[in-house]
Protein backbone atom coordinates (compact mmCIF):
# COMPACT_ATOMS: atom_id res chain seq x y z
CA UNK A 1 0.00 0.00 0.00
CA UNK A 2 1.05 3.57 -0.59
CA UNK A 3 0.95 5.77 2.49
CA UNK A 4 -2.28 7.54 3.35
CA UNK A 5 -3.65 9.60 6.19
CA UNK A 6 -6.42 8.06 8.23
CA UNK A 7 -9.46 10.02 9.34
CA UNK A 8 -12.39 8.78 11.34
CA UNK A 9 -15.10 11.42 11.56
CA UNK A 10 -18.18 10.80 13.68
CA UNK A 11 -20.68 12.72 11.57
CA UNK A 12 -21.71 12.65 7.91
CA UNK A 13 -21.09 16.39 7.50
CA UNK A 14 -17.53 16.06 8.81
CA UNK A 15 -16.83 13.15 6.45
CA UNK A 16 -18.29 15.07 3.52
CA UNK A 17 -16.17 18.12 4.39
CA UNK A 18 -12.94 16.08 4.32
CA UNK A 19 -13.88 14.33 1.07
CA UNK A 20 -14.95 17.59 -0.60
CA UNK A 21 -11.79 19.43 0.45
CA UNK A 22 -9.52 16.70 -0.92
CA UNK A 23 -10.59 15.00 -4.17
CA UNK A 24 -7.81 12.44 -3.70
CA UNK A 25 -9.24 11.28 -0.37
CA UNK A 26 -11.40 8.17 -0.43
CA UNK A 27 -14.23 6.95 1.76
CA UNK A 28 -13.57 3.65 3.55
CA UNK A 29 -16.65 1.53 4.23
CA UNK A 30 -16.00 -2.16 4.97
CA UNK A 31 -12.82 -2.18 2.93
CA UNK A 32 -13.37 -5.60 1.38
CA UNK A 33 -12.66 -4.25 -2.10
CA UNK A 34 -10.78 -1.06 -1.29
CA UNK A 35 -8.12 -2.69 0.89
CA UNK A 36 -7.21 -5.38 -1.68
CA UNK A 37 -7.07 -2.60 -4.29
CA UNK A 38 -4.69 -0.57 -2.12
CA UNK A 39 -2.57 -3.65 -1.38
CA UNK A 40 -2.02 -4.09 -5.09
CA UNK A 41 -1.15 -0.41 -5.37
CA UNK A 42 -3.93 0.09 -7.89
CA UNK A 43 -5.01 3.25 -6.10
CA UNK A 44 -3.19 5.94 -4.18
CA UNK A 45 -5.59 7.98 -2.05
CA UNK A 46 -4.13 10.74 0.07
CA UNK A 47 -6.45 9.86 2.91
CA UNK A 48 -8.95 7.21 3.90
CA UNK A 49 -12.07 8.56 5.55
CA UNK A 50 -13.41 5.72 7.69
CA UNK A 51 -17.22 5.92 7.83
CA UNK A 52 -17.63 3.13 10.37
CA UNK A 53 -18.09 5.35 13.43
CA UNK A 54 -20.93 7.46 12.03
CA UNK A 55 -23.96 6.01 13.82
CA UNK A 56 -26.64 7.27 11.44
CA UNK A 57 -25.10 5.36 8.52
CA UNK A 58 -25.85 1.95 10.02
CA UNK A 59 -29.00 0.07 10.74
CA UNK A 60 -32.14 -1.22 9.14
CA UNK A 61 -35.66 0.11 9.58
CA UNK A 62 -39.06 -0.75 8.23
CA UNK A 63 -40.73 2.02 6.24
CA UNK A 64 -44.25 2.42 4.91
CA UNK A 65 -42.96 1.56 1.44
CA UNK A 66 -40.64 -1.28 2.42
CA UNK A 67 -37.31 -1.34 4.15
CA UNK A 68 -34.47 1.17 4.50
CA UNK A 69 -30.90 -0.05 4.94
CA UNK A 70 -28.13 2.23 6.22
CA UNK A 71 -25.13 2.43 3.92
CA UNK A 72 -22.67 1.03 6.47
CA UNK A 73 -24.85 -1.98 7.29
CA UNK A 74 -22.81 -5.17 6.88
CA UNK A 75 -23.94 -7.91 4.52
CA UNK A 76 -24.19 -10.35 7.45
CA UNK A 77 -26.61 -8.00 9.23
CA UNK A 78 -28.81 -7.65 6.13
CA UNK A 79 -28.80 -11.43 5.68
CA UNK A 80 -29.82 -11.96 9.31
CA UNK A 81 -32.34 -9.11 9.50
CA UNK A 82 -35.92 -10.07 10.33
CA UNK A 83 -37.07 -6.70 8.96
CA UNK A 84 -35.44 -7.33 5.58
CA UNK A 85 -36.66 -10.92 5.50
CA UNK A 86 -40.20 -9.81 6.29
CA UNK A 87 -40.21 -7.12 3.58
CA UNK A 88 -38.12 -8.70 0.78
CA UNK A 89 -36.86 -12.22 1.60
CA UNK A 90 -34.87 -12.42 -1.64
CA UNK A 91 -32.81 -9.40 -0.55
CA UNK A 92 -31.81 -11.10 2.70
CA UNK A 93 -30.98 -14.25 0.69
CA UNK A 94 -28.82 -12.23 -1.70
CA UNK A 95 -26.89 -10.62 1.15
CA UNK A 96 -26.19 -14.09 2.52
CA UNK A 97 -24.67 -15.17 -0.80
CA UNK A 98 -22.07 -12.40 -1.04
CA UNK A 99 -18.45 -13.51 -0.70
CA UNK A 100 -17.96 -15.70 2.34
CA UNK A 101 -18.84 -15.38 6.01
CA UNK A 102 -15.82 -13.29 6.96
CA UNK A 103 -16.31 -10.95 4.00
CA UNK A 104 -20.01 -10.56 4.88
CA UNK A 105 -19.01 -9.56 8.41
CA UNK A 106 -17.09 -6.55 7.04
CA UNK A 107 -18.53 -5.61 3.64
CA UNK A 108 -21.31 -3.03 3.46
CA UNK A 109 -24.19 -2.30 1.09
CA UNK A 110 -23.08 1.30 0.58
CA UNK A 111 -19.52 0.25 -0.20
CA UNK A 112 -20.71 -2.33 -2.69
CA UNK A 113 -22.96 0.14 -4.49
CA UNK A 114 -20.42 2.97 -4.55
CA UNK A 115 -17.85 0.59 -6.01
CA UNK A 116 -20.33 -0.81 -8.58
CA UNK A 117 -18.32 -3.87 -9.49
CA UNK A 118 -19.91 -5.41 -12.59
CA UNK A 119 -20.00 -8.79 -10.83
CA UNK A 120 -21.31 -7.62 -7.44
CA UNK A 121 -24.67 -8.85 -6.15
CA UNK A 122 -26.36 -5.79 -4.65
CA UNK A 123 -26.60 -3.83 -7.93
CA UNK A 124 -28.94 -6.52 -9.31
CA UNK A 125 -31.28 -6.15 -6.34
CA UNK A 126 -31.21 -2.36 -6.36
CA UNK A 127 -31.97 -2.19 -10.08
CA UNK A 128 -34.64 -4.91 -10.19
CA UNK A 129 -36.38 -3.62 -7.06
CA UNK A 130 -36.11 -0.04 -8.37
CA UNK A 131 -34.67 1.05 -5.04
CA UNK A 132 -33.59 4.58 -4.21
CA UNK A 133 -29.99 5.34 -3.29
CA UNK A 134 -30.01 8.20 -0.79
CA UNK A 135 -26.86 10.29 -0.36
CA UNK A 136 -25.85 13.21 1.81
CA UNK A 137 -27.09 15.46 -1.02
CA UNK A 138 -30.01 13.83 -2.83
CA UNK A 139 -31.99 10.72 -3.75
CA UNK A 140 -30.98 8.79 -6.85
CA UNK A 141 -33.29 6.31 -8.54
CA UNK A 142 -31.76 2.93 -9.37
CA UNK A 143 -32.08 3.47 -13.11
CA UNK A 144 -30.00 6.65 -12.87
CA UNK A 145 -27.47 5.35 -10.37
CA UNK A 146 -25.51 2.72 -12.31
CA UNK A 147 -23.49 4.27 -15.13
CA UNK A 148 -21.12 1.51 -16.28
CA UNK A 149 -18.10 -0.43 -15.06
CA UNK A 150 -17.28 0.83 -11.56
CA UNK A 151 -19.15 4.02 -12.48
CA UNK A 152 -22.10 5.51 -10.66
CA UNK A 153 -23.98 8.80 -10.55
CA UNK A 154 -22.14 9.72 -7.34
CA UNK A 155 -20.29 13.01 -7.53
CA UNK A 156 -16.89 13.73 -6.03
CA UNK A 157 -17.11 13.34 -2.27
CA UNK A 158 -20.79 12.34 -2.27
CA UNK A 159 -21.61 9.77 0.41
CA UNK A 160 -24.35 7.16 0.23
CA UNK A 161 -26.29 7.30 3.48
CA UNK A 162 -28.95 4.64 2.95
CA UNK A 163 -30.84 2.61 0.38
CA UNK A 164 -34.64 2.56 0.36
CA UNK A 165 -36.15 -0.65 -1.00
CA UNK A 166 -39.84 -0.73 -1.87
CA UNK A 167 -41.76 -3.86 -1.03
CA UNK A 168 -42.74 -5.98 -4.01
CA UNK A 169 -45.23 -8.77 -4.51
CA UNK A 170 -42.57 -11.35 -5.24
CA UNK A 171 -38.82 -11.42 -5.72
CA UNK A 172 -36.09 -13.97 -6.26
CA UNK A 173 -32.35 -14.04 -6.88
CA UNK A 174 -30.17 -16.77 -8.33
CA UNK A 175 -26.45 -16.59 -8.88
CA UNK A 176 -23.81 -18.74 -10.46
CA UNK A 177 -20.67 -18.08 -8.45
CA UNK A 178 -17.16 -18.03 -9.68
CA UNK A 179 -15.82 -20.71 -7.34
CA UNK A 180 -12.57 -18.83 -6.63
CA UNK A 181 -13.67 -15.21 -6.24
CA UNK A 182 -17.29 -15.99 -5.26
CA UNK A 183 -18.43 -13.11 -7.45
CA UNK A 184 -21.31 -13.70 -9.84
CA UNK A 185 -20.54 -15.16 -13.26
CA UNK A 186 -24.19 -14.37 -13.79
CA UNK A 187 -26.71 -13.29 -11.19
CA UNK A 188 -30.35 -12.59 -11.95
CA UNK A 189 -32.76 -10.74 -9.68
CA UNK A 190 -36.46 -10.86 -10.53
CA UNK A 191 -38.92 -8.47 -8.87
CA UNK A 192 -42.66 -8.46 -9.45
CA UNK A 193 -44.92 -5.56 -8.53
CA UNK A 194 -48.59 -5.10 -9.39
CA UNK A 195 -47.57 -2.96 -12.36
CA UNK A 196 -44.57 -4.78 -13.85
CA UNK A 197 -41.79 -7.33 -13.59
CA UNK A 198 -38.19 -6.12 -13.55
CA UNK A 199 -35.29 -8.44 -14.23
CA UNK A 200 -31.73 -7.28 -13.53
CA UNK A 201 -28.58 -9.15 -14.51
CA UNK A 202 -25.21 -8.77 -12.83
CA UNK A 203 -21.88 -10.48 -13.51
CA UNK A 204 -22.44 -10.76 -17.22
CA UNK A 205 -22.76 -7.32 -18.81
CA UNK A 206 -19.82 -5.52 -20.38
CA UNK A 207 -21.07 -2.30 -18.81
CA UNK A 208 -22.10 -3.73 -15.48
CA UNK A 209 -25.57 -4.46 -14.19
CA UNK A 210 -28.43 -4.07 -16.66
CA UNK A 211 -32.18 -4.55 -16.93
CA UNK A 212 -33.17 -7.52 -19.08
CA UNK A 213 -36.20 -5.74 -20.46
CA UNK A 214 -37.29 -8.52 -22.81
CA UNK A 215 -37.50 -10.94 -19.88
CA UNK A 216 -39.37 -8.36 -17.81
CA UNK A 217 -41.89 -7.74 -20.59
CA UNK A 218 -42.64 -11.41 -21.10
CA UNK A 219 -42.96 -12.05 -17.37
CA UNK A 220 -45.20 -9.02 -16.90
CA UNK A 221 -47.87 -10.78 -18.97
CA UNK A 222 -47.10 -14.37 -17.89
CA UNK A 223 -45.19 -14.81 -14.63
CA UNK A 224 -43.96 -18.37 -14.99
CA UNK A 225 -40.81 -20.35 -15.74
CA UNK A 226 -42.44 -21.67 -18.93
CA UNK A 227 -42.96 -18.16 -20.26
CA UNK A 228 -39.21 -17.59 -20.63
CA UNK A 229 -38.31 -21.03 -22.01
CA UNK A 230 -37.89 -19.67 -25.54
CA UNK A 231 -36.03 -16.56 -24.44
CA UNK A 232 -32.36 -15.98 -25.25
CA UNK A 233 -30.06 -13.21 -24.04
CA UNK A 234 -28.06 -11.50 -26.78
CA UNK A 235 -24.37 -12.16 -25.97
CA UNK A 236 -23.04 -9.21 -27.99
CA UNK A 237 -22.94 -6.92 -24.93
CA UNK A 238 -21.80 -9.55 -22.46
CA UNK A 239 -18.35 -10.10 -20.95
CA UNK A 240 -15.86 -12.61 -22.25
CA UNK A 241 -12.89 -13.46 -20.05
CA UNK A 242 -10.86 -16.42 -18.86
CA UNK A 243 -13.78 -17.58 -16.73
CA UNK A 244 -16.26 -17.83 -19.59
CA UNK A 245 -17.30 -16.56 -22.97
CA UNK A 246 -20.15 -14.12 -23.61
CA UNK A 247 -22.21 -16.99 -25.05
CA UNK A 248 -21.61 -19.02 -21.89
CA UNK A 249 -22.72 -16.11 -19.73
CA UNK A 250 -25.84 -15.62 -21.87
CA UNK A 251 -26.78 -19.22 -21.21
CA UNK A 252 -25.94 -18.91 -17.51
CA UNK A 253 -28.11 -15.80 -17.21
CA UNK A 254 -31.05 -17.67 -18.68
CA UNK A 255 -30.56 -20.58 -16.30
CA UNK A 256 -30.27 -18.18 -13.36
CA UNK A 257 -33.45 -16.42 -14.50
CA UNK A 258 -35.27 -19.75 -14.44
CA UNK A 259 -33.84 -20.63 -11.04
CA UNK A 260 -34.82 -17.24 -9.62
CA UNK A 261 -38.34 -17.72 -10.99
CA UNK A 262 -38.51 -21.27 -9.67
CA UNK A 263 -37.55 -20.00 -6.22
CA UNK A 264 -40.56 -17.68 -6.35
CA UNK A 265 -43.19 -19.71 -8.15
CA UNK A 266 -42.16 -23.06 -6.65
CA UNK B 1 1.21 12.41 -7.33
CA UNK B 2 4.06 11.45 -5.05
CA UNK B 3 3.83 9.24 -2.05
CA UNK B 4 3.28 11.10 1.19
CA UNK B 5 6.69 11.77 2.65
CA UNK B 6 5.70 11.97 6.28
CA UNK B 7 3.61 9.21 7.69
CA UNK B 8 1.23 10.39 10.36
CA UNK B 9 1.08 7.58 12.86
CA UNK B 10 -2.21 7.01 14.60
CA UNK B 11 -2.89 5.67 18.06
CA UNK B 12 -4.79 2.40 18.45
CA UNK B 13 -6.01 0.73 21.59
CA UNK B 14 -7.69 -2.62 21.45
CA UNK B 15 -8.17 -5.78 23.44
CA UNK B 16 -6.39 -8.83 22.07
CA UNK B 17 -7.09 -12.19 23.69
CA UNK B 18 -8.36 -10.39 26.77
CA UNK B 19 -5.35 -8.13 27.16
CA UNK B 20 -5.44 -4.39 26.49
CA UNK B 21 -2.82 -3.29 23.97
CA UNK B 22 -2.01 0.11 22.54
CA UNK B 23 0.42 1.40 19.95
CA UNK B 24 1.09 4.19 17.50
CA UNK B 25 0.99 2.72 14.04
CA UNK B 26 1.25 3.58 10.37
CA UNK B 27 -2.39 3.63 9.18
CA UNK B 28 -1.44 1.13 6.46
CA UNK B 29 -0.81 -1.55 9.04
CA UNK B 30 -3.09 -4.50 8.44
CA UNK B 31 -4.64 -6.13 11.46
CA UNK B 32 -2.72 -9.34 10.67
CA UNK B 33 0.57 -7.40 10.53
CA UNK B 34 -0.22 -5.76 13.83
CA UNK B 35 -0.96 -9.13 15.43
CA UNK B 36 2.06 -10.92 13.98
CA UNK B 37 4.72 -8.22 13.87
CA UNK B 38 3.82 -5.86 16.70
CA UNK B 39 2.33 -8.34 19.16
CA UNK B 40 4.31 -11.42 18.05
CA UNK B 41 1.10 -13.43 17.78
CA UNK B 42 2.23 -15.47 14.79
CA UNK B 43 -0.49 -18.11 15.05
CA UNK B 44 -2.62 -16.08 12.64
CA UNK B 45 -1.29 -16.87 9.17
CA UNK B 46 -1.15 -15.01 5.88
CA UNK B 47 -1.86 -17.42 3.06
CA UNK B 48 -3.04 -15.63 -0.04
CA UNK B 49 -3.08 -12.01 1.18
CA UNK B 50 -6.05 -11.46 -1.18
CA UNK B 51 -8.95 -12.41 1.15
CA UNK B 52 -9.56 -15.74 -0.56
CA UNK B 53 -7.96 -18.36 1.69
CA UNK B 54 -9.06 -17.60 5.25
CA UNK B 55 -5.76 -18.54 6.96
CA UNK B 56 -5.86 -15.09 8.61
CA UNK B 57 -9.34 -15.35 10.13
CA UNK B 58 -9.64 -13.90 13.63
CA UNK B 59 -12.65 -12.76 15.64
CA UNK B 60 -13.32 -9.03 15.74
CA UNK B 61 -15.91 -8.18 18.38
CA UNK B 62 -17.04 -11.78 18.26
CA UNK B 63 -17.36 -12.34 14.51
CA UNK B 64 -14.99 -13.91 12.00
CA UNK B 65 -13.09 -11.48 9.79
CA UNK B 66 -10.13 -11.73 7.47
CA UNK B 67 -7.35 -9.90 9.28
CA UNK B 68 -5.41 -9.46 6.01
CA UNK B 69 -8.31 -7.35 4.72
CA UNK B 70 -8.85 -5.25 7.83
CA UNK B 71 -6.72 -2.33 8.92
CA UNK B 72 -5.51 -2.39 12.49
CA UNK B 73 -6.98 1.11 12.92
CA UNK B 74 -10.40 -0.27 11.98
CA UNK B 75 -10.11 -2.51 15.04
CA UNK B 76 -9.41 0.46 17.32
CA UNK B 77 -11.55 0.08 20.44
CA UNK B 78 -12.55 -3.44 19.50
CA UNK B 79 -11.89 -6.85 20.98
CA UNK B 80 -9.88 -9.33 18.92
CA UNK B 81 -9.49 -13.04 19.53
CA UNK B 82 -6.79 -15.00 17.74
CA UNK B 83 -5.99 -18.70 17.74
CA UNK B 84 -3.68 -18.04 20.70
CA UNK B 85 -6.67 -16.81 22.70
CA UNK B 86 -8.73 -20.00 22.48
CA UNK B 87 -6.91 -22.33 24.84
CA UNK B 88 -7.39 -21.65 28.54
CA UNK B 89 -5.17 -22.74 31.39
CA UNK B 90 -2.90 -24.80 29.15
CA UNK B 91 -5.86 -26.84 27.92
CA UNK B 92 -6.77 -26.86 24.24
CA UNK B 93 -10.12 -25.42 23.23
CA UNK B 94 -12.58 -28.21 22.32
CA UNK B 95 -12.36 -27.21 18.65
CA UNK B 96 -8.55 -27.41 18.72
CA UNK B 97 -8.73 -30.76 20.47
CA UNK B 98 -11.20 -32.02 17.85
CA UNK B 99 -8.84 -31.08 15.02
CA UNK B 100 -6.07 -33.05 16.74
CA UNK B 101 -8.28 -36.06 17.49
CA UNK B 102 -9.73 -36.23 13.98
CA UNK B 103 -6.51 -35.48 12.12
CA UNK B 104 -8.15 -32.33 10.72
CA UNK B 105 -4.89 -31.03 9.29
CA UNK B 106 -1.85 -32.07 7.37
CA UNK B 107 0.60 -29.20 6.91
CA UNK B 108 -1.36 -27.08 9.39
CA UNK B 109 -1.02 -23.78 7.61
CA UNK B 110 -4.77 -23.22 7.19
CA UNK B 111 -5.62 -24.62 10.63
CA UNK B 112 -5.71 -21.41 12.71
CA UNK B 113 -8.17 -19.84 10.27
CA UNK B 114 -10.17 -23.06 10.00
CA UNK B 115 -10.53 -23.27 13.76
CA UNK B 116 -11.46 -19.60 14.17
CA UNK B 117 -14.08 -19.95 11.42
CA UNK B 118 -15.33 -23.18 13.00
CA UNK B 119 -15.79 -21.53 16.40
CA UNK B 120 -17.64 -18.66 14.68
CA UNK B 121 -19.83 -21.24 12.94
CA UNK B 122 -20.81 -22.80 16.28
CA UNK B 123 -21.61 -19.32 17.64
CA UNK B 124 -24.04 -18.81 14.76
CA UNK B 125 -25.58 -22.24 14.32
CA UNK B 126 -25.13 -23.97 17.67
CA UNK B 127 -23.33 -27.22 18.48
CA UNK B 128 -25.33 -29.62 16.29
CA UNK B 129 -23.95 -29.04 12.83
CA UNK B 130 -24.74 -31.11 9.78
CA UNK B 131 -22.18 -31.67 7.07
CA UNK B 132 -23.85 -29.35 4.55
CA UNK B 133 -23.86 -26.42 7.00
CA UNK B 134 -20.21 -26.97 7.84
CA UNK B 135 -19.10 -27.24 4.22
CA UNK B 136 -21.13 -24.23 3.11
CA UNK B 137 -19.88 -22.04 5.92
CA UNK B 138 -16.24 -22.99 5.52
CA UNK B 139 -16.23 -21.79 1.93
CA UNK B 140 -14.01 -18.86 2.86
CA UNK B 141 -11.29 -21.16 4.20
CA UNK B 142 -9.10 -23.03 1.77
CA UNK B 143 -7.06 -26.14 2.59
CA UNK B 144 -4.72 -27.55 -0.06
CA UNK B 145 -3.80 -30.76 1.79
CA UNK B 146 -6.67 -32.60 3.38
CA UNK B 147 -9.48 -32.69 0.85
CA UNK B 148 -11.60 -31.29 3.72
CA UNK B 149 -13.15 -34.59 4.92
CA UNK B 150 -11.29 -34.67 8.20
CA UNK B 151 -11.75 -30.94 8.68
CA UNK B 152 -15.51 -31.36 8.38
CA UNK B 153 -15.37 -34.27 10.85
CA UNK B 154 -13.26 -32.18 13.22
CA UNK B 155 -15.67 -29.23 13.10
CA UNK B 156 -18.67 -31.47 13.79
CA UNK B 157 -16.88 -33.14 16.70
CA UNK B 158 -15.55 -29.84 18.05
CA UNK B 159 -18.98 -28.26 17.84
CA UNK B 160 -20.55 -31.16 19.75
CA UNK B 161 -17.79 -30.94 22.37
CA UNK B 162 -18.38 -27.20 22.72
CA UNK B 163 -22.07 -27.96 23.24
CA UNK B 164 -21.47 -30.50 25.98
CA UNK B 165 -18.79 -28.30 27.59
CA UNK B 166 -21.35 -25.51 27.81
CA UNK B 167 -24.16 -27.68 29.14
CA UNK B 168 -22.88 -28.04 32.73
CA UNK B 169 -22.14 -24.34 32.91
CA UNK B 170 -25.64 -23.53 31.71
CA UNK B 171 -27.06 -25.76 34.44
CA UNK B 172 -25.07 -24.12 37.20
Amino acid sequence: MYAFDYQRPDAIAAAAAILSADPEAKALAGGQTLLPTLKQRLAQPTALVDLSRIPELSGICATTEGVSIGAMTRHADVAASELVRAAIPALADLAGMIGDVAVRNRGTIGGSLANDDPTADYPAAVLALNATVVTDRRSIGASDFFRGLFETALKEGEIITRVDFPKVEKAGYAKFRNPASRYAMAGVFVAKTAAEVRVAVTGAGQSGVFLWTEAGDILSSDFSVQAVSGLALDPSNLMSDLHGSAEYRAQLAKVMLKRALASITG
Amino acid sequence: MSEATTIVRVPVRLTVNGKSVSAEIDPRTLLVQFLRETLDLTGTHVGCDTSQCGACVVHLDGVAVKSCTTLAVQADGASVTTIEGLATGGKLHPMQEAFRENHGLQCGFCTPGMIMSAVDLVARFGPNLDEATIRENLDGNICRCTGYHNIVKSVAAGAAAMGSAEAPRAAE
